[in-house]
């Protein structure tokens, strides 16, 4: 049996929806996923027996050396307030601020993986005021820095690597737990956020079933309508770095498939886009945010083309929930 | 953490960090002659979710509150729906409420399914009970992270949320829910394709953790009849909690104040399905939600002089006061704590057997337990019939507008308990927005009077064993509630 692949979780500022969200593994589910990895939960929050005393007991003998620790995990923020004591989160029974945990933790970890946008970036936990002075592990924001350092970097000789996402996806924690695990992720495996580009080298509008909509310019104008959601109600699939539309959640599913926009989750200071979340800001009608890699110029040229060239059909179901007009039956003979 | 003393002198204890519950929890105990004589209970995480709602576009709530909880995410998405159609004067289509009906009972049914087998029942795997004649079967099935029936039931789960990758897109955190309704309709085949992801959890639940249909469970009536299925009932998980509940004594551990509320769960065109309202000594009575306050004298939070109705409530972080034991406001109904929760609900509703086990001998490990598998059995009833009344074509979501100013409550049922929104709208932002979720009401720390909370006065009279720093009998208690943590702070 060779050595297992030792990962240790911790949780702070977050919601804890990036662990729930892991449980729903499935084909093959979570333990069984793991195990194909010789990978080995060391501890975590949510699923082992020790309590108290005896998970301190084992987070000092990680610091101590006597346990291996190939992957810290940490999902949520870290919390920097008040007054830089970290006090915000003090993990329960220790005394000590979960920061400095985690800056412990860090410094004899192999690897560290931050498991969702607050723990990648600060996310949603830093939104508005910040009343925490919540930040990521690496990154402060779109800033690089956070709880550890531009310069951290850890015993693999890796930066903290980011798998952002509000929540994650099941399998892009386990995924990039297997790689690691495999020796298979490097530096040149991270995109320019340090997110693992197996699923970040993709955009949300890869799949989505609305791309035909998008295609004609045919746009929902409301909540619960089929058209495409980029024009009016904030959609940013076209920008997001994901591959939910190819990868789906809970079976079948993923925003855009479940009728609301894409808010971009994946990015830093996603929890601040500027203007309310389902409506698109525009400048003379155009949306302000372009796909990307689209030059502006073609993309008014061609909405505007499309949008003349709009099947009355697309038109037709993009203001309503259902289906109205199905798609003509041609006799494929006749062409 | 302990301090040992003279034989019969006052112990300290301090357990944390408490897992197998959502979030971070800490609790202080003061022990005297291997009984708590009295508990503190910390909530160490602060975020601050109410100052980060506050300014912005009163839509971006439905992004923002479900945030608060990774389990508890539809919920708080429910409750801000809620709030932003009161503002709005806004109510849902039928179908947006039977498809907002079943999402949360989805999340609902997922997080006790959680609660039971991979919370809850791997206490019992521990090797200090090695010695019980159960002890080889709760191993077996209920060691953490291991055990057969553990890893079943995450399975089991997985398939259940498939209905929230049908109807809301994805779990946790989904815009689908509305104010008018839900984003996404269903049509006759997404109906088959529900109902055949019910029939797979159905059969799960009736072949492992009950041994028998699940109308026979929803049925039970009293507690004769669980004695009886305990001594002679079908195989299964359930059958084998009631021999550890009756071998431990789980029905006289971690009795609180049994003081219940629920804000009633899944409206319906008439009735919402479980009944809203209160039940205390007096028996059944109405919620006068005007006389729900926060008091912050033991937060470390200010605007301590006097308690505050949520639409008055502030949420001041004070890191420089030393008093304060706990991050967590204490609400208060009519001046007195209250429990939330599954019992809450079957106790406001009317079940018939969790009413006779709290009547005999008090709210307990046991009831609040209980409450759970019941109420799974019965809403996954309710949940099969709100698929067929789904109306594919009809609408499915209504338009409102927002106004510049108002103000409205959201208040619905998460798994644990009673969760409000209470939102403030001024110049078209959020002026105010508090939440008091339900383990803020159940892990509330002592108000200006000094009375402890729910979980506070349970834990009294709990046994520590010889030797023991984070007792086994103080953890049924505490994860009997299902606690919440990321909620109550919030």
């Amino acid at each position: 049996m060779p050595e297992s692949f030792n990962v240790l979780w911790v949780q702070s500022g977050g919601c804890g929806g990036c662990t729930m969200s892991m449980l729903c593994a499935e084909a093959p589910d979570l333990a069984t996923t793991l195990a194909s990895a010789n990978i080995r939960m060391l501890w975590h929050p949510t699923l082992s027996e020790e309590t108290g005393t005896e998970a301190v007991a084992l987070f000092e003998q990680v610091l101590a050396g006597e346990v291996r620790l190939d992957a810290l995990c940490v999902e949520g923020a870290m919390l920097r307030g008040p007054n830089n004591t970290g006090r915000f989160h003090t993990l329960a029974g220790t005394g000590v601020a979960t920061i400095e945990w985690v800056r412990r933790l860090a410094a004899v970890a192999e690897n560290v993986v931050a498991v969702g946008t607050c723990a990648a970036y600060g996310g949603v936990t830093a939104a508005g005021v910040n009343p925490t002075d919540a930040c990521g592990l690496q990154y402060d924001g779109r800033r690089e820095g956070g709880a550890l350092g531009a310069d951290y970097r850890s015993r693999s000789g890796l930066p903290v690597i980011n798998v952002a996402g509000c929540p994650t996806h099941p399998n892009w924690v386990t995924e990039t737990l297997m790689l690691l695990a495999a020796g298979l992720l490097g530096a040149h495996d991270l995109d320019v956020y340090r997110r693992p580009r197996f699923y970040a080298d993709h955009l949300v509008h890869h799949g989505c079933p609305r791309n035909e909509y998008y295609e004609y310019k045919a746009s929902a104008e409301k909540m619960s309508d089929l058209g495409c959601m980029m024009e009016h109600l904030g959609c940013l699939g076209t920008q997001a770095h994901a591959d939910c539309n190819t990868r789906l959640w809970n079976g079948e599913g993923s925003c855009t498939r479940g009728g609301y926009a894409c808010i971009n989750c994946t990015a830093p200071e996603f929890e601040e886009p500027g203007h309310p979340f389902i409506e698109t800001p525009k400048i003379a009608g155009i949306p302000v945010g372009l796909p990307t890699d689209m030059p502006k110029a073609w993309f008014v040229a061609l909405s505007s083309l499309a949008k003349a060239a709009t099947p009355e059909r697309l038109r037709r179901n993009a203001t309503s929930d259902h289906v109205i007009t199905p798609p003509t039956v041609r006799d494929i003979k006749r062409r | 953490m302990s301090e040992r003393s003279p034989a019969d002198a006052t112990t300290r204890l301090v357990v944390g960090p408490f897992n197998r519950v959502e979030g971070d929890l800490e609790v202080r105990l003061e022990a005297r002659q291997g009984r708590v004589e009295a508990a503190y209970v910390s909530s160490p995480l602060f975020r601050g979710f109410e100052r980060i709602l506050e300014g912005r576009d009163p839509r971006d709530a439905l992004v923002i509150a479900p945030r608060i909880c990774g389990i508890c995410s539809v919920s708080q998405s429910h409750a801000a729906a809620l709030a932003l159609a009161g503002v709005q004067g806004l109510e849902p289509t039928q179908n947006g409420r039977t498809a907002t009906n079943l999402i949360v009972a989805t999340e609902n049914v997922a997080d006790h399914l959680m609660h039971f087998h991979v919370f809850f029942m791997p206490d019992f795997a521990r090797g200090i009970y090695a010695d019980r004649p159960w002890f080889a079967k709760a191993e077996a099935r209920f060691k953490a992270a291991q055990g057969t029936s553990v890893r079943r039931a995450l399975e089991t789960r997985t398939t259940l949320l498939h209905i929230l990758g049908l109807l809301a897109g994805r779990w946790p955190h989904t815009l689908a829910i509305q104010p008018g309704g839900v984003t996404r309709g269903a049509d006759a085949r997404d109906q088959m394709r529900l109902l055949a992801t019910l029939g797979a959890v159905r059969r799960a639940l009736e072949d492992h953790l009950f041994g028998a249909k699940l109308e026979r469970v929803a049925a039970l009536a009293s507690v004769e009849e669980i004695e009886q299925w305990r001594a002679n009932g079908p195989e299964g998980d359930f059958r084998l909690f009631l021999e550890i509940a009756a071998d431990l004594d789980l029905g006289r551990l971690g009795r609180a104040y049994d003081r219940y509320f629920s804000y009633g769960a899944y409206p319906g065109m008439e009735a919402p399905l479980y009944a809203r309202g209160t039940f205390t000594a007096e028996g059944p009575g109405a919620i006068d939600t005007g006389a729900i306050t926060e008091d912050h004298t033991n937060a470390r939070m200010e605007g301590r002089s006097r308690p505050h109705h949520p639409f008055e409530g502030s949420t001041l972080p004070d890191p420089d006061d030393e008093e304060g034991y706990t991050w967590c406001k204490a609400p208060r109904l009519g001046g007195v704590p209250f429990e939330a929760g599954a019992v809450a609900r079957q106790m406001v509703d009317g079940q018939p057997l969790i009413r006779d086990i709290v009547a005999r001998s008090g709210g307990s490990v046991l009831a609040r337990v209980a409450a759970r598998l019941v109420e799974t059995a019965r809403t996954l009833i309710a949940m099969e019939g709100w698929v067929r009344e789904l109306r594919p074509g009809e609408q499915w979501c209504a338009q409102g507008t927002m106004p510049s100013r108002g103000r409205a409550a959201g208040l619905t049922e998460a798994a644990r308990g009673a969760l409000g929104h209470w939102l403030k709208v001024e110049n078209g932002r959020i002026a105010s927005y508090q939440i008091i979720a339900p383990t803020t009401w159940n892990f509330s720390p002592r108000d200006a009077a000094g009375v402890p909370g729910p979980l506070e006065a349970a834990l009294v009279g709990a046994p520590i064993r010889q030797g023991e720093t984070t007792p086994v009998a103080v953890q049924h208690i505490v994860r009997s509630f299902d606690p919440c943590m990321v909620c109550t702070v919030h």
